[in-house]
Order: structure tokens, then C-alpha cells, then sequence
């Protein structure tokens, strides 16, 4: 399990450099547009409050440059044209830099592509009536048993999020406890490996340096879920362009993500195919016009289809707004029910809650919250991003809660698997204690 | 309507992407240390450098000179800092007037051409002067208050006659006794440097003061007492005042120097020596003669 986790290592390493410059980039790299926060990390490490301790060091942050780019060169959040993305990295980055007027050498980066897929790992050691230590748990964490992700794929989180100690489950941090059999619920969410390098050389070609790597859909859930619905369980859907983002969160650790391949760009690309307008302008008119809900009212709102094609009657049409909440609703239809068979693979329904939360560009649809109560049962709400010092205003909607989210991941980390010293050195002491105490018991 | 007139390639104002180049270079234009070095140190730099160069021209170290001693000259030419006469207190006429040919000061003179210390040093070098306090007061007036020394003793050498004050300072030369005649004399090689042992000498010598004549230094060392009729009291180098204690006694007691003696001899304290007078010698021996009855009548 261990060298999975080397680029990993080395992205907490780079992370490190980062705190001690003082200054990170935040990259959201969706599939309609690139966000880039840089933030100064200006306050003294805040100690944790729960959970296993942090490893990788949190600190106060700000933000002090924010920018935002349309996306280019990617599909399905994945990195379609490295030359395009490059270019909307650079942009991004630049703007930020400018905003920020300091030169950012490190960035966090999150994407929502690349098949996501959870795992659930269990360890199990035998601590023999001692106290846990760190070593303990390293070991029942290295003690999981990798499943077959796949040559092709890679580890993006693996986060402990359940210990238990004999009979007792649900231990946030097990060290200081006593008991015989420490078992540990380990959430591993893989990815394609092609995509993750495809990130790596998109940002090096930026002359940026890695400092970590997420999942959008966990990130946007940090920021999106208050922390009781983090604590009790809930989902977060993340409604972007060309990705929605499933994750559940349970005693504020994410248990499970995935995506469904469908964004609100296909909602866009239905308007255009079925009104035979430009994308552009189907783009406008669905965030001007749009709707999933229709009113008798709606029938008499008719929305102009300017073209410029040269066809005198092809460029004054006008369509009802129920024509286009009739191409629109299908879709969201669609998707949310794609996110509904996410959601009942993954035993949402087992749950203690089942709050679901919208968030992202596309949860702006008006009746979105309608539409998504009927599909995803009653408890939905529409979330907007946790307020964070320094992000402008025009940064604070929804469609900006995975690069709030980063931020906040940036600053105050999971402990990952990596975090923990895995190495089986522990094991010959352990060993050793095992003995004298045999022989404390037998003579 | 599609465009009429012909474009080569699409307008490169529509890619907001900065090219590879440019974003390094805004990159490196916002790291700290280029940003220090373009806006501050270069500029700078380049400035004082500008500046020495134009200001190490022989042509603008003249003008600058000339402009700078213009501007002092100015300064040091306004009334307020014009000194217009200078004050001698405690000195005698005469010495006043060597004080002020001393100074050698042409008033008018500016504050700034005044250096007391110089002052109080040419000042202090004049012999009759013991202290000397030089004030140069912004209003307009140079303050020179002097002590002078007191004469205690004329010196006669072979070139000519000096006073000198109780430590043995030389005050000035006379051209003759005459004006002076209340001082002491003293006589010899080296006698300045023992002039207090001279003056306590005197002043013990006082019960045959009207004798005295003057008081010789011997090799330096010790001093022989001159009375007249050229009767010389050798003293001893060491606590000559005890010794002519001693001889004043005997004056007192036998009247010794009455008698005539050429010279006493004190120089060994432990065996006084006198010698007699030529004829003091003949009488004796006349006197033995007769009590041998040896004179021929």
C-alpha cells in the first residue's frame, strides 16, 4: 500500500514548502470555467479539536487574489486539450497573481472528472490490552488490505474514518485508549491515473509546483454542508458543468463519492440542438430564462432567439419559456435520478439523515429545489459556499463552493492515510513487547 | 454577414490566455526580489550613479566650490557674527599691549575666523602671563582675562638680568637693577629651578636681612649666601635653611659674621669651617707670636 502513496508524500511535502512561504494557489479546474484563489496563510497552526490529530498542519488563511477564467480544453472535468487547459490555468493563475500581487509557486488543485470510485477498507491489529499509540494506529491503517483498484488508476483520498477498539465503534482517535483489537474503517476513493497525470503536467507546464490534489465533490461538500449535516450525514450534490459530484458525508468524513457524467453544459447543448441556436446563446437564455417548474404564466413569456445567421425568419424566432423548461427539465430530470441510483448504491437510505444538499452552477436553476425533493426525498436544500475571509463577492455563489471548499481543505486537511508513518518498523517492538510479555506471564 | 474584409488569422485580442512568455515575466515582475531590484535598487543606482558621474567633473567641483565659499563668506560677512574690538582685563598696560600684538587681530573679524583655543594658547605662551581665559562673546566683543605673574626675584646671568616669578617662571628681562630694587638677587647656573628653596632662604635670612647681597647657585646643586663686605655662607645641599638657622645662631650668640670671617662653611653640617679674613690671619698670628715671645719689638 505504501508506494501508492509516494506522489502523495511528496504533494504534503510540497504543501509544507507552501505553509512556510506563506502563500497557495487554489485551482478549481471544471469543465465550464477555472477558478484560482491565492491564499496567504497568516495566523499560528490552530490546534484540532477532534479526530485523529492533525498530521499535516492547519493554519488561518485569506484570500487575496481570487479570478475566474472560462475553462477551456476539458470535458466531463477531465483535461481534453492539455494546450487549452494550460491556457486557462495560465490565465487564471495570472489574474489571481495580479489580484494577489505576490507570485504563487504552489497549487492545491481539485477536479471532478476522472470516474471517481469509493472503496471501503477495514484493519484490524492487536494491541494486547495496551494504550493506542501513533505507531498503533499507522499500523492498523497499513494493515488494510488493498483491494484490485486497477492498473490504470490511482488513490486520491484514503482517510480513516471510523476507529474502533473491541466493541467500541465510532472513535474518532483511538490513541490514549486501551484495549485488545483496534479496527479501523478506511474510505478510499481511486481514480483514472491518466487524468491525474494529465493535472500534473497541465501544472507543470504553469511552472507551478503540486501541493495537493482533490476531489471536487469532497470539496465542495467541506463547504457547502453546515457541520451538523456533515456530522449526522448527508449528501452533497454538486450540480457543475460537465460533472455532478455525489458525495455523502458521516461524522464529518466523507464515506462516499462519486460522479455522474452530466452537467449542466448538457442541459445547455439539449437547448441548442433542440432550438437550433449556438451554444452561446443557449447558454444565455438558459441562465436568463431557465426553469424546471412551468406556470400557466410561462406560456406567455416568450424569449427572443436572436441569431445572426443571415435568415431573416431563422433570427427572429421566439420560443414560450415553457418550451424551454420543457427541454430543461428532462435532463435535470436525468441527472438527478443518475444521482439517485448513486445515492442507493452507496446505502444512503441507511443513513441517519437523508439531507441532501445542491450546490454548484447549475443548482441556480429556478425549481431546482422542487424538482430534486420529488426525486431525492424531502430534506433538500440548496447551499451556497461557508463564508471565507477575502473571497469577493462575485466568488461566493454556488458555482464556487468547490474552490471555497479547496480553500478550506487547503488549510485545514483530512489526515489521510499518507499522513501516518505506515512503516512496518513498528512491528519489531511491537513484537518485542509481545514477548516480555509472555515472559512476564510464564515465569 | 460574414465579414468583408479579409483577416490572415483571428484577432489575438480575443485569446485573454497570456502567452508562455508573458506570464513568466509577469511571474518573475511579481516575485519580491526582481520587483525590489527594478523599482528601487536599479533606479537608485543608476541616479547616484548619474549624479557622481556629473559631480566629478572638474568644471562642477569648481562651481561647487566656488559656490559653497560664497555662501560661507556671506554668512560669515552678516553683522551679527562681526566681533569689533577685544577686552584685556587683569593685565598690566604694557603687558596688555603685548597681548594685543600677541593676537594680531585686524577688527572687524568675523565669528568664524575666531578660534579660542589658538587664542588662549598664543596668549598663554607670553611669559608675564600665568592663566589666561579667553571668551568670545556673540555681541560683538573677544574677552581676554589674564592673570599675570608676580616677580619674586631678579636673576642675573651674564647676558643680562631676568625676573622670574616664586616657581622660578621666567617673567621678563630688565635692562637694570634699578627699577627693582626691592627683589632679591640670585646668581648662578640653574638657579630658576630652585627658586622657592631661594625665596624660604630669604626669608629665614631676615635678622641679617640689610647684609644680604645676593644668592649664588653652586654646580647646580646648592647655594652659597653672598653679605657684604664678600663674606659667603656655603650651604649644604640639603636642609640649607637648618643650616643658616644654625649660623644665626651662632651670629646671635657670638656674633660670628661681625667678625672677619671670608667665609663660613656649612656644607657639612656635622663640622662647621670658617674661614678667616687676611687679616683676622695676621692678628693671629701676632697674638700667638707675643705669647711665645717671639715678636721682635
Amino acid at each position: 500500500m505504501m508506494e501508492l502513496f509516494e506522489t502523495q508524500r511528496a504533494m504534503r511535502q510540497m504543501r509544507k514548502a507552501a505553509m512556510q512561504r506563506g502563500v497557495v494557489a487554489i485551482l478549481d479546474i471544471g469543465t465550464y470555467k477555472a477558478t484560482c484563489f491565492v491564499l496567504r496563510f497568516d495566523g499560528a497552526e490552530v490546534t484540532p479539536t477532534e479526530g485523529v490529530g492533525s498530521m499535516a498542519g492547519q493554519a488561518q488563511f485569506r484570500v487575496i487574489g481570487a479570478a475566474t477564467t472560462r475553462a477551456r480544453g476539458m470535458r466531463h472535468g477531465e483535461i481534453e486539450a492539455m494546450q487549452e487547459a494550460e491556457r486557462a490555468v495560465r490565465t487564471v493563475v495570472q489574474a489571481a497573481q495580479k489580484m494577489a500581487r505576490i507570485r504563487v509557486d504552489h497549487a492545491i488543485v481539485c477536479f471532478s472528472g476522472a470516474n471517481p470510485r469509493s472503496y471501503g477498507l477495514t484493519g484490524e491489529i492487536d494491541v494486547a490490552g495496551q494504550e493506542v499509540n501513533e505507531g498503533d494506529v499507522a499500523a492498523v491503517l497499513s494493515s488494510c488490505d488493498t483491494p484490485d483498484i486497477g492498473a490504470h488508476r490511482t488513490v486520491l483520498h484514503a482517510q480513516p474514518v471510523n476507529f474502533a477498539l473491541d466493541y467500541r465503534s465510532g472513535l474518532s482517535d483511538p490513541r490514549g485508549q486501551t484495549g485488545n483489537t483496534l479496527t479501523t474503517d478506511l474510505h478510499m476513493l481511486a481514480v483514472d491515473r491518466a487524468v491525474v497525470q494529465n493535472i500534473l503536467h497541465c501544472i507543470k507546464r504553469c511552472d507551478l509546483e503540486l501541493a495537493g490534489l482533490a476531489s471536487s465533490a469532497y470539496v465542495s461538500g467541506i463547504s457547502a454542508l453546515v457541520e451538523d449535516e456533515q456530522k449526522i450525514g448527508s449528501a452533497c450534490i454538486d450540480l457543475g458543468a460537465g460533472t455532478t459530484g455525489v458525495s455523502i458525508f458521516l461524522r464529518s468524513h466523507m464515506i462516499y463519492a462519486d460522479t455522474v457524467r452530466a452537467g449542466g453544459a448538457h442541459v445547455t447543448q439539449d437547448i441548442s440542438q433542440g432550438l437550433g441556436i449556438p451554444l452561446d446563446l443557449a447558454e444565455r437564455i438558459k441562465t436568463l430564462h431557465g426553469g424546471l417548474t412551468a406556470t400557466g404564466r410561462d406560456d406567455r413569456d416568450m424569449i427572443p432567439l436572436t441569431g445572426e445567421t443571415g435568415d431573416w425568419e431563422h433570427d427572429r424566432r421566439e420560443i414560450s419559456r415553457s418550451d424551454l423548461i420543457g427541454i430543461m427539465r428532462p435532463r435535470m430530470e436525468e441527472i438527478l435520478e443518475d444521482v439517485r441510483d448513486r445515492l442507493d448504491v452507496a446505502g444512503f437510505e441507511q443513513l441517519p439523515s437523508q439531507k441532501v444538499v445542491l450546490t454548484g452552477g447549475g443548482s441556480q436553476i429556478p425549481g431546482l429545489a422542487a424538482l430534486a425533493t420529488r426525486i431525492l426525498g424531502q430534506q433538500v436544500r440548496l447551499g451556497r459556499p461557508m463564508r471565507v475571509q477575502g473571497v469577493p463577492q462575485a466568488a461566493a455563489g454556488p458555482a464556487f463552493s468547490a474552490a471555497v471548499g479547496l480553500s478550506l481543505f487547503a488549510a485545514h486537511p483530512q489526515d489521510e492515510c499518507w499522513d501516518f508513518d505506515l512503516a512496518t518498523h513498528s512491528y519489531p517492538s511491537r513484537s518485542l513487547r509481545r514477548a516480555v510479555r509472555w515472559f512476564r506471564e510464564n515465569w | 454577414m460574414r465579414s468583408l474584409i479579409r483577416r490572415r488569422r483571428p484577432d489575438p485580442a480575443q485569446d485573454p490566455a497570456p502567452s508562455r512568455v508573458a506570464y513568466r515575466l509577469t511571474r518573475l515582475w511579481l516575485s519580491p526580489f526582481i520587483r525590489r531590484l527594478v523599482t528601487i535598487v536599479i533606479p537608485a543606482a543608476l541616479v547616484l550613479g548619474g549624479l557622481t558621474a556629473y559631480a566629478t567633473q572638474p568644471q562642477q567641483i569648481e562651481t561647487m566650490t566656488r559656490w559653497s565659499e560664497e555662501i560661507r563668506a556671506s554668512v560669515e560677512a552678516r553683522p551679527e557674527f562681526q566681533i569689533r574690538q577685544m577686552a584685556v582685563t587683569g593685565a598690566s598696560p604694557v603687558l596688555a599691549d603685548a597681548i594685543r600684538d600677541r593676537v594680531g587681530l585686524d577688527f572687524p573679524v568675523s565669528w568664524f575666523q575666531i578660534d579660542p583655543a589658538v587664542l588662549h594658547k598664543q596668549v598663554a605662551a607670553l611669559d608675564a602671563v600665568a592663566q589666561v581665559k579667553v571668551s568670545v562673546e556673540l555681541g560683538g566683543a573677544l574677552r581676554i582675562s589674564v592673570t599675570e605673574r608676580e616677580p619674586a626675584v631678579i636673576w642675573r646671568r651674564s647676558f643680562g638680568l631676568e625676573m622670574l616669578d616664586a616657581t622660578g617662571h621666567r617673567i621678563g628681562f630688565i635692562d637694570h637693577r634699578d627699577g627693582r630694587s626691592d627683589l632679591p638677587l640670585v646668581t648662578g647656573e640653574g638657579a630658576n629651578a630652585a627658586i622657592p628653596e631661594a625665596l624660604a632662604l630669604i626669608a629665614a635670612a631676615d635678622p641679617i636681612g640689610l647684609r644680604l647681597r645676593a644668592l649664588t647657585r653652586r654646580g647646580e646643586r646648592r647655594w652659597d649666601m653672598v653679605l657684604d663686605r664678600g663674606q659667603v655662607l656655603q650651604l649644604p645641599e640639603k636642609a640649607p635653611v637648618r643650616a643658616l638657622e644654625r649660623t644665626l645662631a651662632l651670629q646671635a650668640a657670638m656674633d660670628l659674621l661681625d667678625r672677619d670671617v671670608a667665609v663660613v662653611d656649612m656644607r657639612n653640617p656635622g663640622r662647621l669651617t670658617v674661614r678667616m679674613g687676611g687679616d683676622a690671619v695676621e692678628y693671629l698670628r701676632l697674638t700667638r707670636s707675643f705669647g711665645q715671645g717671639l715678636v721682635r719689638q
